[in-house]
């Protein structure tokens, strides 16, 4: 831990990297088959394709963090063998991960000279670090204070600490795998601005991400992979979103989104939510209607995933009353909730929605045990056949329902959800982003899915980050800002501008 | 009372491959650890020393060992349910010594139904006590149950005023462990059907689905509408009342009762059969038959161990190493999930 890195002597200079006939395999499951390419530096290198498609291996492989089985790679010439992050680190390669390797409970300087702290015979030397994470802060252009706890900060704020790091170290390539999953329009345009600052300096940054528009107008290169193997490598000028899907899927997508349906407007109203206060949520009101896709927009952090819990009544409501066609929901119950037919598909399905050891069977028949079991003792062919059931009307794909919900992909764990929900046959449904962190390809399938749902007469809260999700399936558009409703848009005023402005307007009181 | 058996896994059609093949191997290992796992050393250890040692197999032998895991079968299988719904009981061994001296104080005076029924309500209140406080005031299980063993062995001693109860043989008391059917003491015959009935109310009834759900992922839990605090509540009353139950088979095996009987002692040894039967210590995961199994791995160790003549100290390194590479199993199991 005190020891000096090699790297900081030697101020590496980084050439190409080049990656050469590089494959591998997971137990006799091919996850890369012999790519190549060429990461230069000062270029952002973009890697895109469906979830599986090879894209995190070869990040994982560039970084140090696995081996391939065949190929080798190459910097500046040089053939250099990564067997951890660590000797990775001591090639100028460093990365930021998914999730985030930062210390909450530590400051900020100490986050970025986590792991080469500044020394002398083992005694940390804080005034020096200081002095060093204030020259590079200045150097870089970022705004951070130094004692901080890095725990207090903003998720974007806490992904500045790890590209200081990155650059403290004096990385020349930077691989970043979904930076910009967890972050907010501005935040994400903040992250984008560091990225070109970063290739701006000459380093060379591979850019691992689901959001084609961010690769689009990031990237210089951008490389396609699909089932382990490298479809190809193209210059980002002359690619279009229609182009990378194409290439991603091996097919065009017809439309991103299934045709709308419109809304009956004399359909009874199936939820009434009357000036609801809660933590977060300010005096709430609107109403929805059966066989509705209400959707709603806003900011992270607008009061959007506060307003469905509470709602759904799995938070304090501290003023307000929601009515469920003909019964109110009080108190904190989600049990209740649902037995009355409102559903909440939570917005992090591994954090909140899914037991991730156990089976696709548990996790989707949870919610209504009660119809496959008597007495509390468990049917267990009543409960196949219900499940089965389910999976098939929400298409989802696993080998067994006894496998566990954490072998599937994420589209498919999202899924699992909605058959959950689908078994409550609830009247209304709240999905809080349920398409996040899903590749392209199962997006359509949970759009198909929700207009399905819809369709049949269920009413739908639907909650996204992505604009053009909602404009694309809402038949109505609530606006939040700072816990309250800013907006309340319909047919021709639901556009993209309308939408922002009303997000990024401070509400005034009702 | 088997947990449920997965039924086979394949690789998905389209998970994540990067991750895949980490995972199939490791999930593959996981899942055989953790339905059969305990069951082949113990079958290999169970055969060995059949060969080894002459007086081994004999059944009295075999039924004097059951006979003395009796109060620690019926103690972990409780237990296992609240590991499993994600919580800790550690007051177990305490709570075992104040329902000894409660049932020894009353069986002295008064009728010995009378006395039985005290000490499990005792012990059904401890535990109400100890689920309420972990999840009313959301204090941590560990933590909440080590405090409260020592609150229960002060009401312990008050109760028996420090003394060492001896009851008398002939008592009425006396039957409730050592009725003889088949050739089988009733305290096996108890053991068997309260560990048989808490298997099955976690492998086939809702109320174990939702203990499984609430250690695996509480918050996703109670958003799909299970009353996580209600399931881990009963399962400590559950815990509290095994532990009395326990108590009261041994007082009446034994026919003496003191409060510093059980203790921490006990509380460790009903941990160590659980989590060596493979239920993990981090909830969400186990089953009540390999619990079993891990209990009597134990009591096979040290039994084998005193049949040999092999100093006592070995026996305790041995336990304390297998101990170490059950929980290591989980651990590794549950890093590689990831």
């Amino acid at each position: 831990m005190f020891e000096e890195l090699p790297h900081r002597t030697a101020d590496t200079p980084g050439g190409d990297l080049v990656v050469a006939g590089v494959s591998k395999r997971f137990g006799g499951v091919p996850a890369l088959i012999d790519v190549s390419l060429t990461v230069e530096p000062g270029k952002v290198h973009a890697l895109i394709g469906e979830n599986g498609a090879g894209k995190s291996t070869l990040g994982k492989i560039i970084s140090g963090v696995i081996e391939p089985d065949e190929g080798e790679l190459t910097l500046g010439g040089r053939p250099i063998a990564l067997r951890s992050p660590r000797e990775a680190l001591a090639n100028g390669i460093i990365t930021i991960a998914q999730e985030l390797t930062i210390v909450p409970a530590l400051t900020v300087a100490e986050n970025v000279y986590l792991g080469s702290e500044i020394a002398t015979a083992g005694f940390v030397r804080r005034r020096e670090a200081k002095r060093q994470f204030r020259d590079l802060a200045h150097r870089i252009g970022f705004d951070l204070p130094p004692d901080a706890l890095v725990g207090t900060l903003s998720i974007a704020d806490q992904q500045k600490v790890e590209i200081m790091r990155a650059l403290s170290r004096n990385a020349s390539i930077v691989v970043m795998d979904e930076p910009s999953a967890a972050l907010s329009r501005s935040e994400t345009a903040a992250l984008h601005e560091v990225i070109r600052s970063l290739a701006r300096r000459g380093s060379a940054v591979v850019l691992i991400s689901h959001f084609l528009s961010e690769v689009l107008s990031l990237a210089d290169t951008i490389t396609t992979l699909r089932d382990g193997r490298l479809i190809r490598t193209v210059e980002s000028e002359g690619a279009t979103e229609e182009s990378l899907i194409e290439g991603m899927l091996g097919r065009s997508l017809s439309s991103a989104f299934p045709e709308k349906v419109p809304a009956d407007p004399d359909a009874p109203v199936v939820l009434e939510v009357d000036h609801v206060s809660a933590p977060g949520v300010t005096d709430c009101s609107f109403v929805l209607h059966r066989g509705e896709i209400l959707g709603i927009a806003g900011l992270v952090g607008a009061g959007r995933s506060e307003l469905a819990r509470a709602v759904f009544r799995d938070a304090k409501v501290s003023a307000g009353t929601v009515r469920l066609g003909d019964a109110e929901l009080a108190g904190r119950h989600p049990q209740r909730s649902i037995r009355r037919g409102l559903v909440l598909i939570p917005e992090s399905r591994k954090r909140l929605g899914l037991m991730m050891g156990r089976s696709v069977k548990e996790n989707i028949s949870l919610s209504r045990l009660d119809l496959v079991s008597r007495a509390g003792w468990i049917a267990g062919i009543r409960e196949r056949r219900a499940v089965s059931e389910v999976m098939k009307a929400t298409s989802v794909k696993a080998a067994s329902m006894g496998m566990a919900a954490m072998m599937l992909s994420g589209g498919n764990q999202q899924k699992l959800l909605f058959a959950r929900s689908m078994m409550c046959s609830p009247a209304v449904l709240i999905a809080d982003e349920p398409t996040r962190g899903v590749d392209v390809g199962s997006k359509r399938a949970i759009y198909d899915l929700l207009v399905q749902m819809a369709k049949d007469g269920m009413g739908m809260i639907m909650i996204s980050s992505e604009l053009e999700e909602i404009l694309g399936l809402a038949h109505r558009t609530l606006v939040m800002s700072h816990g309250r409703f800013t907006a309340e848009l319909t047919g021709e005023d639901m556009n993209e501008q309308a939408v922002l402005a009303a997000a990024f307007a401070e509400a005034s009181p009702t | 009372m088997t947990n449920e058996t997965p039924e086979q896994i394949e690789a998905p059609e389209d998970g994540d491959v990067a991750a895949l093949g980490l995972r199939t191997g490791a999930t593959r290992l996981m899942r055989s650890w953790r339905t059969a796992g305990i069951a082949i050393p113990f079958l290999i250890l169970f055969v060995a020393l059949s060969i080894s040692s002459q007086p081994f197999l004999h059944t009295t032998n075999l039924i004097n060992i059951l006979d003395q895991q009796a109060a620690t079968l019926c103690i972990a299988a409780a237990g296992t349910l609240v590991l499993v719904a994600g919580g800790i009981d550690l007051s177990v061994g305490a709570t075992y010594g104040l329902a000894t001296v409660v049932a020894g104080e009353i069986a002295a005076h008064h009728s010995p139904v009378l006395a039985i029924v005290a000490a499990i309500a005792t012990g059904l209140l401890v535990g109400l006590v100890n689920g309420l406080i972990v999840t009313v005031f959301k204090i941590n299980a560990l933590i909440c149950t080590l405090a409260m063993s020592f609150v229960i062995g002060g009401l312990a001693l008050k109760v028996s005023g420090g003394n060492l109860i001896v009851l008398t043989a002939n008592s009425g008391f006396y039957k409730f462990a050592n009725a003889q059917w088949l050739t089988v003491p009733s305290a096996v015959w108890m053991t068997l059907f309260f560990v048989v009935v808490l298997g099955l109310l976690l492998s086939r009834t809702t109320f174990g689905r939702y203990m499984v759900a609430s250690g695996g992922n509480s918050e996703a839990a109670r958003l799909a509408g299970v009353r996580v605090n209600r399931i881990r509540v009963i399962t400590f009353t559950l815990s509290g009342g095994a532990a009395a139950l326990g108590g009261v088979i041994d007082i009446s095996r034994l026919l003496s009762a003191q409060a510093a009987s059980g203790g921490s002692a006990l509380s460790f040894t009903v941990l160590a059969g659980i989590v060596v039967g493979g239920t993990s210590i981090a909830g969400g995961e186990g089953s009540v038959w390999r619990t079993g199994i891990g209990v009597l791995f134990i009591a096979l160790i040290g039994n084998g161990s005193n049949l040999l003549g092999i100093n006592p100290l070995y026996q305790q390194i041995v336990l304390g190493i297998i101990l170490l590479i059950a929980v290591g199993l989980d651990s590794w199991a549950r890093q590689r999930r990831l």
